[in-house]
């Protein structure tokens, strides 16, 4: 019970914080002209931006001759004096403007900005950004959803899985089977060498639950449907926040005693060595949200890129090879999802140990 | 640019060296090549870390 708890809440906490943030597009070093191009790079690299970021609605695929776009829409949750709630197939892909209780809101390139009846949006001078007010954007997004959808998931086979062994014993049945090596190799090769046979119990439901949802949520950045959760550095920072808040609270006093006042040195020393140890402890969850957002990042884009550079060579060499490398880097990434994960939860194991760990000074 | 470039050569190398040394112990002694790879795994991952790091602040 307190395990479906603690999992709740972690999904909740993530929800919240990818939701105010989720809709923003991230910084890429990719440039991207905002007017119409033309020109085949130009239109490549929209498209894996588009790919890329959070939206709106669901967009599956699209008819380029028809016209018509396959896919479901998302409510828009907004908060601009008031709660303004509606669903996005309202925006018609950024083509009309809504009105809703008197405030008008247009959706451009993924955002949405306040506007007015006619829907004019006001660019920056030299670097062609928009300059509209933003309101509060709580919508459920793309991402917010695929994170509801993958707790969800988890939820139902862990439950599955738990069940199991009360009717058989022993052995699990379904699901389980799967997993149960899986979760004994979390609690025996993860938990307790970094935390100690005493201690790990308690942290075991933090360390499963984060161990598989990212390793879910990478496998499915890497299917066609576009939903790129840990790709959002709100997502990753959200769960790094977790391991940093779990570290703090529940951190002995022999924790910070070694940041503090560490023992077993001079005192010069131990004056110095306060300020570093004290940003170490920022600095640690600070690595691993870059760690897990650039890697699956970065995996992202290259494969995208190289599926672009496809286009690019209209012949048959160039682009049955940038194919093969396109789907040799693809089977790579399955590796690094499942090793991101698995550094994750080594990591955050390891801080949760250094916070309870005993010593006996003399 | 060229800060890109050398962040990449560092990373390459630190995770290059790791990786040959680690085969070195496994060779010396295969039964412990489980401890071994988790070990080259954890470094390789920090190393990684850090270039990933330094080149989104270059770029």
């Amino acid at each position: 019970m307190v395990k479906v708890i603690r999992f709740f809440f972690s999904v909740l906490l993530m929800m919240i914080y990818s939701s105010a943030f989720g809709s923003e597009p991230e910084h890429d070093t990719l440039n991207h002209t905002q007017t119409e191009s033309l020109d085949l790079k130009s239109s490549i690299k929209e498209q894996i931006n588009h790919h890329l970021q959070d939206s709106h609605d669901f967009h599956l695929f699209s008819d380029e001759t028809t016209g018509k776009h396959y896919g479901f829409p998302l409510p828009v949750i907004l908060w601009d004096d008031g709660l303004h709630v509606f669903m996005s197939s309202e925006f018609h892909h950024g083509e009309t403007v809504v009105q809703s209780d008197e405030k008008f809101y247009t959706l451009n390139h993924g955002k949405i900005y306040k506007t007015d009846a006619e829907g004019t949006v006001n660019y920056d001078a030299e670097h062609h950004h928009v300059i509209n007010e933003k309101p509060l954007d709580f919508s459920i997004t793309k991402n917010v959803f695929m994170i509801f959808f993958v707790g969800l998931l988890l939820f139902l086979m862990f439950r599955s899985t738990a069940r199991s062994y009360k009717k058989r014993g022993d052995l699990p049945s379904g699901i389980g089977r799967f997993l149960e090596p899986i979760i004994v190799f979390v609690r025996e090769d993860i938990a307790k060498p970094n935390i100690g046979a005493k201690h790990y119990k308690k942290y075991m439901s933090f360390l499963l639950t984060v161990f598989f949802f990212i390793w879910l949520v990478n496998l499915f950045g890497l299917t066609p449907i576009g939903v790129n959760i840990t790709n959002n550095i709100a997502v990753t920072f959200a769960l790094a926040v977790m391991t940093y808040l779990i570290t703090t609270f529940t951190a002995k006093k022999d924790y910070w005693k070694h940041i503090f006042w560490m023992p077993g040195v001079p005192v010069p020393m131990k004056v110095v060595l306060a300020p570093i140890e004290l940003l170490g402890t920022i600095i640690k969850p600070f690595s691993l949200m870059i760690r897990l957002y650039a890697n699956i990042t970065a995996g992202h884009i290259v494969i995208m890129s190289i599926i672009g550079m496809m286009f690019v060579f209209q012949n048959w060499i160039g682009s049955s090879l940038s194919f093969i490398l396109a789907l040799v880097l693809g089977i790579l990434e399955l590796l690094v999802a499942a090793l991101q994960a698995y550094i994750f939860t080594m990591l955050s194991a390891l801080y949760f140990g250094s916070a309870v760990e005993e010593h006996d000074h003399h | 640019m060229v800060g890109a470039g050398l962040v990449v050569i560092g990373a390459g190398i630190g995770i290059g060296r790791i990786g040959g040394s680690a085969m070195e112990a496994i060779a010396r002694q295969p039964e412990a090549t489980g401890k071994i790879q988790t070990a080259m795994l954890i470094a390789a991952a920090l190393i990684e870390g850090i270039g990933f790091a330094a080149l989104f602040a270059v770029g």
